[in-house]
């Protein structure tokens, strides 16, 4: 038995089981865990696929571009991307935006959190917790009833509703194309919930794919097109033109009543449909509170959402920024992501070297060289590794510490930093769900937990995006109808070299891009992203990431259904940079699991 | 009335020939035009995102870089019921909440567009991020568009010589030329490293 630093017990003497690849998530994720004989975890080791520097893609390259190709990076992160990319060019540049382009820019940024919070929750995450199958055995009536007493004000509640989209589940289930729903476990013990509840929340999967359609429109209105919209340096693409009619690109009254009316469809959604499901599904895991990890000792939050353009002291973040250690709620670290001492990369497990041991690096001085070498007792070859030896290098993901701490990012995190800093709304919403679930403080920390602070986040990041969309129109019909500076938009007016840094919350947590120019193009480029702090290896000290220590202590029903780890790995809404995209003809897409 | 058309080309142009869909579309656009029945879109990696224009599609024709166990550079070309079997059938490589799921979700929505078409080609490299297409797939663009223009006419969907309406396509920082003029040398920006998570038996 090991003690790690931040306070885990390992212990890799019991069975290993391996699951590779994790599904419903981007990216490739394989994890291995010892498990006791009780079939309690005491051992976990998660490894990726690398972050693949955009160094070697955008050295040389226009500053100004760099942003369509961050937004190529992956297929869930497009728009967080994007801005994080302008915002560390203008930092370098010292280009201010203006008020416009802030409050755009902002509900566009609420916009894809709430899109991505959604689509995780029911259409990748859900499944964890709901079984589509035992929603077959439902009755419509007593669902009904269920959906009622859950949220009185949701329209759509009849026996009659459910009967069809029953019908229709059974429909789509017996014509073998199970698709979506195949590689389930569903006779697994560890889904709680009664039928009734199953199709209720199945139900709502199939109304957010309806809403999700709609959030989308957003983006295409503010960015011109979708699903890959335009981004500026020095503002927001579209010119503001209230009196025009159809116009192609500019904004109208038109169109923003459009946007008025998606925001409202997604509070209301937010408001009687995500919400109440999280309590409902919620109440019947609340002792189901395993999951936790590092979300009591270590919380990171870079913050995001500014009041005002150009300003990002935390006082004036919307998403709470700041650093918790060694589970010291009491205090609120700030943190800047220029200080060389704080945001730091390791690679004493990771398949790189840095030419020393023990070395960390700050994102401006990153350097990526390969060092692919197995541990003295990994099984298996370099091909086709069996099991991992975690006491050497053993991911592609390299390690990122603050101050040397292992953290985690990502909604449950920000919840964290901003109870702890007695954020008002944050606060009052966290008060009044644990009071509705009749649970303890403690109970947050948890995959539940983690889940939970998604919910309330799109609901709070809904009534930003109204208080924005506010902002927006007041300032337009008070005359400003400035969307962009281009004042240093000539790469003459810049300095013959700059350095600048970008943050923001993605959906998944803290995003950072640190950019160099030098003579009007990029000198270098890094992206530090969400999944790199959660899904971090070991570091020298032998501290474990968010992934490793949220699987720790947790029971498993069947070691060979990983149900457990699934859930819990899925409560992050893990991003590992896609890679490819191909399709192929042969086999199902199985998640394998073996147990040794 | 001429049938909603959409024509869609998905792929992560950062990863050499996994862009074929992407480009193909590209290089659509700028030879063709077509009456406003018919929507040309680059998907790129997108998955949901997509299902509000499949739900408007009465035919639906894919280009994509398709791994069907083919010489490298050999188009594949499946229609109607094969299409979600075939998608279904496997993992898009490494990447989950893929098009295979976007068309299985618009038929539990009973939305998924009633003709469709999909166009493939084997890809000869997709581990050289920040690379461009290779010379065999690059030469297969013409020939799919052609066999995508001969298909659409049988169907009523006859296209000019011209160029579409290009508003839904790349940023032209990363269109195709502007993408692999403009990559760093191998000096400049090591390359080396993509075959590291699949490196080879020592």
């Amino acid at each position: 038995m090991t003690l790690t630093p931040n306070g885990f017990d390992l212990d890799n003497t019991g069975r290993r089981i391996v699951v590779d690849p994790v599904t419903r998530i981007e990216g490739h994720m394989r994890c291995e865990v010892n498990v006791d004989e009780q079939g309690v975890i005491r051992n976990a080791v998660s490894t990726g696929t690398m972050w693949r520097g955009l160094e070697v893609i955008l050295k040389g390259r226009d500053p100004r571009d760099a942003w369509a190709f961050t937004e190529r990076i992956c297929g869930v992160c497009t728009g967080t991307h994007a801005l994080t990319s302008v915002r560390a060019v203008e930092d370098a540049l010292g280009i201010m935006i203006p008020d416009n382009a802030n409050s755009i820019r902002n509900i566009m940024q609420l916009n894809l959190e709430i899109h991505d919070h959604v689509v995780h929750f029911y259409h990748l995450h859900a499944l964890d917790w709901v079984n589509p199958i035992n929603a077959l055995k439902a009755d419509p009536k007593a669902t009904s009833e269920l959906q009622q007493s859950v949220s009185p004000s949701h329209p759509m509640s009849s026996p009659g509703y459910f009967r069809d989209v029953q019908n229709r589940l059974k429909k789509f289930v017996e014509s073998g194309q199970l698709g979506l729903f195949k590689n389930g476990y569903w006779d697994n013990p560890a889904y709680k919930l009664p039928p009734e509840a199953d199709l209720m929340a199945t139900t709502h999967y199939l109304e957010a794919l309806d809403l999700q359609k709609e959030i989308v429109k957003v983006h295409t209105i503010f960015g011109g097109k979708n699903p890959h919209p335009n981004w500026l340096v020095g503002g927001v693409p579209c010119p503001i033109n209230m009196d025009g009619v159809g116009s192609v690109g500019a904004i109208n009254m038109e169109r923003l009543n459009l946007v008025s009316s998606i925001i409202d469809k997604c509070h209301e959604f937010n408001k009687n449909v995500y919400l109440p499901d999280v309590v409902a599904i919620g109440g019947f895991y609340k002792n189901w509170l395993y999951g936790g990890g590092l979300s009591s000792k270590a919380c990171l939050a870079y913050g995001d959402i500014p009041e005002n353009p150009n300003d990002f002291s935390p006082e004036q973040l919307h998403l709470p920024r700041g650093a918790i250690i060694n589970g010291n709620l009491d205090e609120v670290h700030e943190v800047d992501p220029r200080d060389p001492e704080q945001v730091q990369e390791f690679v004493d497990h990771s398949w790189y070297t840095y030419g020393e041991p023990g070395k960390g690096l700050h994102p401006w001085d990153g350097i990526t060289e390969p060092n692919y070498e197995l541990g003295p007792n990994a099984k298996g070859t370099r091909t086709n590794i069996l099991e991992l030896d975690e006491a050497a290098k053993y991911s592609w993901i390299k390690a990122p510490r603050w101050r040397g701490h292992a953290m985690e990012t990502g909604p449950l995190a920000r919840y964290i930093v901003g109870y702890s800093k007695g954020h008002e709304e944050i606060s009052d919403q966290v008060n009044r769900l644990l009071r509705t679930m009749d649970l303890p403080v403690d109970a947050l920390f948890s995959t539940l937990g983690r889940t939970a602070a998604r919910a309330l986040e799109s609901e709070y990041c809904g009534r930003l995006q109204r208080y924005f969309f506010d902002k927006l129109v007041t300032n337009i019909k008070n005359g400003d109808s400035t969307t962009a500076n281009v004042e240093k938009w000539d790469p003459k007016t810049w300095p013959k070299e700059a350095k600048g840094v970008g943050m923001t919350e993605a959906p998944r947590g803290a995003l950072g891009h640190w950019i160099k120019i030098k003579d009007g193009r990029i000198e270098n480029y890094q992206c530090v992203v969400p999944t790199t702090w959660n899904g971090s290896p070991r570091d020298t000290k032998g501290n474990i990431g968010a992934f490793e220590a949220s699987l720790m202590n947790t029971p498993m029903e069947r070691p060979d259904e990983p149900v457990e780890i699934l859930r819990t790995l899925h409560s992050f809404d893990p991003c590992l940079a896609c890679s490819t995209h191909v399709m192929s003809p042969d086999g199902d897409e199985l998640t394998q699991v073996k147990v040794r | 009335m001429a049938p909603n058309t959409l024509i869609l080309g998905i792929g992560n142009v950062l990863w050499a020939d996994e862009g074929f869909g992407v480009r193909c579309i590209e290089r659509l656009a700028e030879t063709w035009a077509f009456d406003d029945n018919v929507k040309l879109l680059d998907g790129g990696t997108q998955g949901l995102y997509l299902l509000p224009f499949l739900e408007d599609a009465e035919i639906l024709v894919v280009f994509d870089a398709v791994d069907y166990g083919l010489a490298p550079g050999t188009m594949k070309v499946v229609e109607g019921d094969e299409v979600p079997a075939f998608m279904g059938a496997k993992k898009m490589s490494l990447h989950q909440t893929g098009f295979q799921d976007v068309i299985a979700t618009a038929q539990l929505m009973e939305q998924c567009p009633p003709t469709l078409l999909l166009i493939g080609c084997q890809p000869v490299e997709l581990e050289d991020y920040g690379g461009g297409l290779r010379d065999a797939v690059a030469a297969q663009i013409d020939p799919a568009i052609e066999i995508a223009l001969k298909r659409l006419a049988d169907w009523g969907i006859t296209a000019r010589p011209g160029k579409a309406a290009a508003a839904d396509l790349a940023d032209a920082s990363i269109m195709r030329d502007a993408y692999e003029n403009g990559r760093p040398s191998e000096e400049q920006a090591c390359r080396t490293g993509d075959d590291r998570f699949f490196p080879t038996e020592v």
